[in-house]
């Protein structure tokens, strides 16, 4: 019955996002308005049947109709309550379902919000939600159907994979397909300004605030996943340059790049082709992403079930491709004769820069992901490309990226002055080499770390400096004090401050990444009882195993005394967890954080129950927690870059 | 604007290309090195008790399976081997098989099932299996009289490639080739 329901709204939706795809094109041919306004209903009418058809399969698994596959597949009757709801997105068939629902929500907000405003572009950004809704429902409905029944229905349901029982899966794919999703609104518009061959900023300016948001969304998941990936899979790592994580990552590059250059658009006229490309090159990263997770063309450690959604993908991407890029090549002349940059030392070409720099780590990150491939293809040889070369050619880059959020944000447009210098990079240069030079008299001696802690300084001290000395202007002239001149400055230039925040954030993870790949220390040693393992200042005693049965698996614990320097810090108890449908069991680490660094501890092996003799791995990983600080800097920097104040006064 | 459009469709197209040919390879699938070299030596308790070691088998073309009970391929070409077992059994040749990642009840009731009476031994630590890179069962390394090995196949095998390939071992010809069945199990 909820099957029907579900299925049925599905097939209807995916009717409706049909007609949105061919209803502007019958209304230019035949000049008929009411086919413009029908895109509106369509998307409208996609929200209400998708929604259902997802709030179907979410009561199906809360009520663990067993008579359908999925949620057969993904529950059993002992999975709590919040745990099925999750199970929305445990598995292919709902996810796609969940992506298609958050693209809905974003498309139905979209026509609701500009319900009077861009007459004209409105039926062709509509056209596009419905073009890539019909896409995600046709796969939905025919590839991939989360409705599909089971006969006859087991007793009990599989379950969740155990890996995925974890909080942070509650959040992080709703996050990661957010961000996905909302990059559609940008690609949506610019293809409308394509078709229409209305090329100027307004769409720019309308897709901003969506933008920004998809990017927020988009940096939250990637983060979320690293810290699912540190402290539930128990390797001490967060990111391992896998394929699946490299095409989470990589919508973020030009993501970030447009975020930028869009701004030299706005300012200086400039960059259009390269704008209309960064994004359609983000939107398409999205769909790449999902083919290499689900297509099974790269071996990931990421195990996901594949199945045929892969080849449709592919064509879809192909589709996407060709249509934006031969659109783009069909009305390149229309977006010719734009300024030339008036010097090379300016903020447009500080952007450009940047630009260029995020657009080669995308591409470098490319290459690797699918070299596997061109090499099988090309050579027959198979090669697997890991973590040492991302790095090692990841690393000048980002770098590079630093740099230019301390430069960026502060020179002048068109052309820098010699006062612009002095005012504002001269003492933070200064300060920023002189705390790099303490740092190698001090202790960090290998250049590559030593130069990112210079120029993340570098990026601090010129954003304080900056907001110090406009804040010192406003106490002057308007005579505020410090705190109110502050925020007096966040409200007048809500996304200079906001971005710059963010770029505080950013520095924060890179200083985070930077510190805990540069400086880990690694001790592994199998113990007796009362043995100790010293690592660091730290000081590891062991204290002795213990078994439990536990409602879904066995665990067995070892319980660790640590001491910092003599201090007694406590038990760590590290676990692992036999479950009965796993052949190798699940490790619980266990770590404790501070700023200056993580102790990680991972339970690797142990003897017979009674022997007490346990194998212990222990990670001093520095700065790690830094990478989350950052991560809530960036949240709180976006939200002061769009939060909805002063409607009146903005442009 | 053609000119454009030929360089979108320049580029795109080659890219499209690498990634579809990714369907047509299986990103798992590891070749092997072993082919024309020493078979490694390994000593191995069979199902009946006895101890058997690979280095007394010489003067034999050796047919080395791995399976497990749990492989659905595996479960597939059992008759066929049993089948092809009895026809050869007193040309020189010896069958082995080799259960791995299997428990010995659930290895002991498969034998039972297929009613295999050539040895089978189980190699509970997985180190025969690491040592012969297996990756995906069922595998079969065809090893000839001296020790060599000549031929592997991933996959299922039927009873006419076995005798070839077994008079392939006995004249000394090594395959330049691994085969693949199309049917196989990774677990």
């Amino acid at each position: 019955m909820i099957a029907t329901i579900g299925h049925s709204s599905v097939l209807a939706a995916l009717l409706l996002a049909l007609w949105g795809m061919i209803a502007p094109i019958l209304g230019s041919r035949t000049e008929q308005k009411a086919f413009f306004t029908s895109t509106r209903v369509a998307i409208l009418g996609q929200f209400a049947l998708v929604t259902a058809a997802s709030l179907s399969l979410i009561y199906a698994l809360v009520t663990t109709d067993f008579s359908i596959k999925y949620v057969a597949f993904n529950t059993t009757r002992a999975t709590p309550v919040y745990y099925r709801i999750t199970g929305l997105w445990g598995a292919l068939e709902g996810s796609l379902l969940l992506w298609e629902w958050i693209l809905i929500i974003f498309s139905g907000l979209v026509a609701w919000i500009y319900k009077d405003h861009h007459r004209e572009l409105m039926p062709w950004v509509l056209m596009i939600f419905s073009t890539v809704s019909a896409f995600f429902l046709s796969v939905i409905a025919f590839a991939s159907n989360p409705f599909d029944p089971i006969f006859p229905p087991p007793p009990d349901g599989r379950g969740l994979n155990p890996l995925l029982e974890d909080a942070n899966m509650i959040t992080h794919p709703p996050l990661l397909y957010t961000g996905f999703v909302g990059l559609t609104v940008p690609y949506a518009f610019a293809m409308a300004a394509l078709i229409k061959g209305k090329l100027d900023e307004a769409w720019i300016m309308t897709t901003r605030r969506w933008t920004i948001t998809a990017w927020f969304f988009l940096t939250m998941g990637n983060l979320v996943g690293a810290w699912w990936s540190y402290h539930v899979l128990g390797w001490g790592g967060y990111w391992a340059w896998d394929p699946v994580e490299n095409a989470a990552f990589m919508p973020w590059l030009p993501a970030t790049a447009f975020l930028h250059s869009v701004q030299v658009q706005e300012r200086r006229r400039m960059l259009k082709v390269w704008n209309l490309s960064l994004i359609i090159i983000a939107f398409s990263l999205t769909i790449f992403g999902t083919f290499l997770t689900r297509s099974g063309v790269l071996s990931s450690i990421h195990a996901f079930s594949s199945g045929p959604v892969g080849t449709v993908f592919l064509a879809f991407l192909a589709f996407v491709l060709l249509a934006s890029f031969g659109l783009l090549a069909y009305r390149a002349d229309q977006l010719r004769g734009q300024p030339e940059l008036d010097s090379v030392v300016s903020r447009e070409s500080a952007f450009l820069l940047n630009n260029v720099v995020l657009v080669s780590a995308l591409f470098t990150i490319f290459l690797g992901t699918i070299f596997p491939l061109i090499s099988e293809a090309v050579t027959g040889v198979q090669v697997s490309v890991g973590a040492p070369y991302f790095n090692s050619v990841t690393a000048p880059l980002f770098l590079l990226t630093v740099f230019l959020m301390g430069v960026g944000p502060m020179i002048a447009w068109r052309k820098a002055s010699w006062d612009n210098f002095k005012r504002n990079f001269l003492w933070p240069s200064a300060a920023s080499l002189a705390l790099g030079l303490a740092l190698a008299v001090w202790r960090v001696r290998d250049f590559l770390p030593l130069l990112g802690f210079t120029l993340s300084a570098f990026v601090v001290f010129t954003i304080f400096f900056d907001t110090a000395l406009a804040a010192r202007a406003r106490h002057r002239i308007v005579g505020e004090r410090v705190v109110s001149a502050l925020m007096a400055l966040a409200r007048r230039n809500q996304r200079r401050y906001g971005g710059l925040i963010v770029h505080l954030g950013v520095v924060l993870i890179f200083l985070g990444i930077a510190g805990s790949m540069s400086y880990s220390i690694e001790r592994e040693a199998t113990l007796q009882l009362g043995e100790a393992l010293s690592i660091g200042r730290y000081h590891v005693q062991f204290e002795g195993l213990r078994g439990s049965q536990q409602p879904t698996h066995y665990r067995v614990e070892a319980a660790f005394r640590v001491f910092n320097q003599g201090h007694e810090l406590g038990v760590m108890s590290p676990a692992l967890k036999f479950f009965p449908s796993q052949q190798s069991p699940v490790g619980r680490a266990v770590f404790r954080s501070t700023l200056s660094e993580d102790l990680y501890l991972i339970l690797s092996g142990f003897s017979e129950l009674q022997q007490n003799r346990a194998t212990l791995k222990v990670l001093m990983r520095p700065l790690l927690t830094w990478i989350w600080l950052g991560g809530i800097v960036i949240a709180l920097g976006t939200l002061v870059a769009i939060w909805p104040v002063r409607k009146s006064s903005e442009r | 604007m053609w000119r454009r459009l030929l360089i979108t469709l320049a580029v795109i197209l080659p890219l499209i290309g690498i990634l579809a040919y990714g369907f047509i390879r299986d990103p798992r699938y590891i070749k092997t090195p072993l082919i024309g070299r020493q078979a490694p030596p390994f000593t191995l308790t069979l199902f009946d008790g006895k101890r058997l070691s690979l280095e007394n088998l010489r003067g034999k073309v050796v047919f080395l399976n791995f399976w497990a009970s749990w492989c659905p391929p595996c479960r597939a070409e059992a008759r066929e081997l049993e089948a092809t077992w009895q026809r050869v059994k007193d040309q020189e040749v010896i069958f082995l098989g080799i259960d791995i990642q299997d428990t010995e009840e659930d290895a002991r009731a498969f034998l039972k099932e297929f009613s295999i009476t050539y040895p089978n031994g189980r190699d509970a630590s997985g180190k025969v299996a690491i040592d012969y890179g297996v990756w995906g069962i069922p595998e079969t390394f065809f090893i000839d009289r001296r020790g060599r090995i000549t031929y592997k196949h991933v996959g299922t095998l039927g009873q006419a490639l076995i005798t070839a390939k077994l008079d392939e071992a006995r004249g000394d010809v090594v395959s330049a080739k691994e085969g693949k069945g199309t049917y196989q199990s990774i677990r």
